[in-house]
């Protein structure tokens, strides 16, 4: 793992935008509870969160609070045009779908995909935390 | 062909909503969109074209098709303000008529009340800002296309063995054409071993793995076989197209290894009568090294997961290879006139179809010709849009 001595290895984070049918998200987010949508129609959960069901179209979609726990699909380190290189990732959720992130906290070496990770909340510049992963 | 009796209006809602604090721009659509779906007695996956303007929040037609969901193969966000939906009626009719779609929605929705400043213009509330219904989740992670290209190319890599040499081997074939055109911005021949010694961008890819940044544009006419025999100048018969977004749609079953062309190429490919070993040159949209190896394999060149294998050893490369393609150097050598590279692809199968691509780079054989091309990011959502072109 990074030694916390050394220079930080997390980039900025812009305040994500929020509209009113992401807000309850963002006021969970604020607690640091983790949420996504399932749809009561189809059983099939989602993300990111919508009002109407990406599969099935239902308008019975309910939040559900996840552990955030996951494994990479896949990664990429961007070096350029930034002052910390940093990981962009998809993370395959237990519960099915795929979440964009970054993954902060991470072993340059031993970054890969597959490995497990858990959300852990990275704080925005003037907005509510957001949902950074980090290996377990 | 005329559109007289072709298509019918199947199903119609009026949202009920005057005031909408509580409700999105995105979730108005998909609303509006189920409302007039169960007045037709149809359901979601039905539908296989989708229209809008303005209005619909995101890039283009493609973040409100991801939004609700649906899986196209017509896609149309022809903007003339109030009237757009009116024209895009006309225009589904057209689809419809043409067979290349069978069910097309057209929604339209916004919230002028909400905005700051009230006012209620014409023009339906502003595209983009949080109404964008992916923005607060995607665009807080740093993503560029450099990364979410890089994440194709990672997953690519770790499910086929795909490797950086093999991704060289397609800026090397482009830079071996791109030295015989005048005006393309990078001129010099490159081998597989000063592309990977360039330095890394994003992994795994390196700055020769990415096209270049240039000014520029372009112009394509379009016309009747009753015209074109008119005119002075070698024909070239447009014989199929084909069309389809592709996102992540909820996450589900996330595939980062292919593309939309796994849809637009093969009714493409169908509607012209002909098979991807028919080609003679393709132009490929080449963002990137990978947008290249993705969609040779999404289009039928080889097999997925081979695209590897296929471009290795100068494939590519006008002359040597067994498919020629972007022998104007391409968006990794020539030009990618402001980020939109899909206009210089149909230009150069043109030249080729026509018998007037440099001397050096012409296919001798090149009665059938193909280009396609991927817009947004293949790592988030992307359109993709294949043509096929005959000489004749």
């Amino acid at each position: 793992m990074a030694d916390p001595t050394e220079a930080p290895t997390v980039r900025r984070i812009p305040a994500p935008a929020i509209n009113v049918e992401s807000k309850p998200f963002w006021d969970a987010a604020e607690q640091g509870k983790f949420l996504i949508k399932r749809c009561k129609a189809c059983g099939q959960a989602h993300w990111y969160p919508r009002a109407l069901c990406p599969h099935c179209f239902s308008a019975e979609t309910v939040w559900e609070e996840s552990p955030g726990e996951g494994v990479i699909y896949t990664y990429s380190v961007m070096h350029r045009n930034t002052p910390v290189p940093y990981a962009i990732a998809y993370v395959n959720l237990d519960e099915g779908p795929a979440v964009l992130t970054n993954i902060i906290d991470y072993d340059a070496a031993t970054l890969n995909i597959g490995q497990r990770v858990k959300v852990k909340w990275s704080p925005t510049e003037g907005g509510p935390p957001v949902f950074t992963f980090a290996p377990i | 062909m005329s559109i007289k009796g072709k298509a019918y209006i199947a199903g119609v809602y009026e949202h009920p909503t005057r005031d909408a604090p509580d409700i999105s721009t995105p979730q108005i659509h998909a609303e509006s969109a189920k409302g007039a779906l169960e007045d037709a007695g149809l359901t979601k996956d039905d539908i296989d074209g989708y229209f809008c303007a303005g209005d619909a929040p995101g890039f283009g037609a493609m973040s409100m098709a991801d939004y609700m969901g649906l899986k196209l193969r017509h896609m149309d966000s022809t903007d003339t303000g109030g009237s757009s939906y009116i024209l895009h009626v006309g225009h589904a009719a057209q689809a419809i008529a043409q067979g290349k779609c069978s069910v097309a929605l057209v929604t339209l929705a916004g919230r002028p009340r909400q905005n700051r400043g009230g006012g209620g213009g014409g023009r339906g509330g502003p595209p983009g800002g949080s109404d964008v219904p992916e923005a607060g989740f995607e665009n807080i992670w740093g993503g560029s296309t450099h990364n979410t290209y890089g994440m194709c190319a990672m997953r690519h890599m770790y499910e086929y063995g795909t490797t950086s040499e093999q991704l060289a081997w397609i800026k090397v074939a482009a830079s071996h054409h791109a030295q015989w055109n005048e005006h393309a911005m990078l001129r010099d021949v490159v081998t597989v071993e000063e592309v990977l010694a360039s330095p890394m961008i994003a992994d795994p890819l390196h700055r020769m793995d990415c096209c270049v940044v240039t000014d520029g544009g372009g112009a394509v006419i379009v016309t009747t076989p009753e015209i074109a025999k008119s005119l002075k100048r070698p024909l070239v018969k447009i014989i199929g197209a084909g069309e389809a977004p592709k996102g992540p749609r909820g996450g589900l079953n996330l595939d980062l290894t292919s593309s939309g062309a796994i849809w637009s190429g093969p009714i493409a490919f169908e509607e012209a009568g002909v098979t991807p070993q028919d080609i003679k040159y393709a132009s490929i949209y080449d963002s990137f090294t990978i947008t290249v190896l993705m969609q040779l394999e999404d289009l039928g060149f080889c097999k997925k997961g081979e695209g590897g294998k296929f471009v290795a050893d100068g494939n590519l490369i006008s002359g040597i290879g067994k498919l020629p393609f972007n022998t104007d150097g391409g968006g990794l050598c020539n030009n990618h006139p402001t980020n939109r590279g899909g206009i210089t692809k149909v230009i150069e199968a043109v030249r080729q179809a026509r018998g007037e691509a440099h001397p050096k780079v012409q296919v001798p054989d090149h009665g059938l010709v193909l280009a396609h091309g991927t817009g947004g990011s293949l790592g988030t959502r992307h359109g993709a849009a294949t043509l096929i072109m005959e000489a004749e």
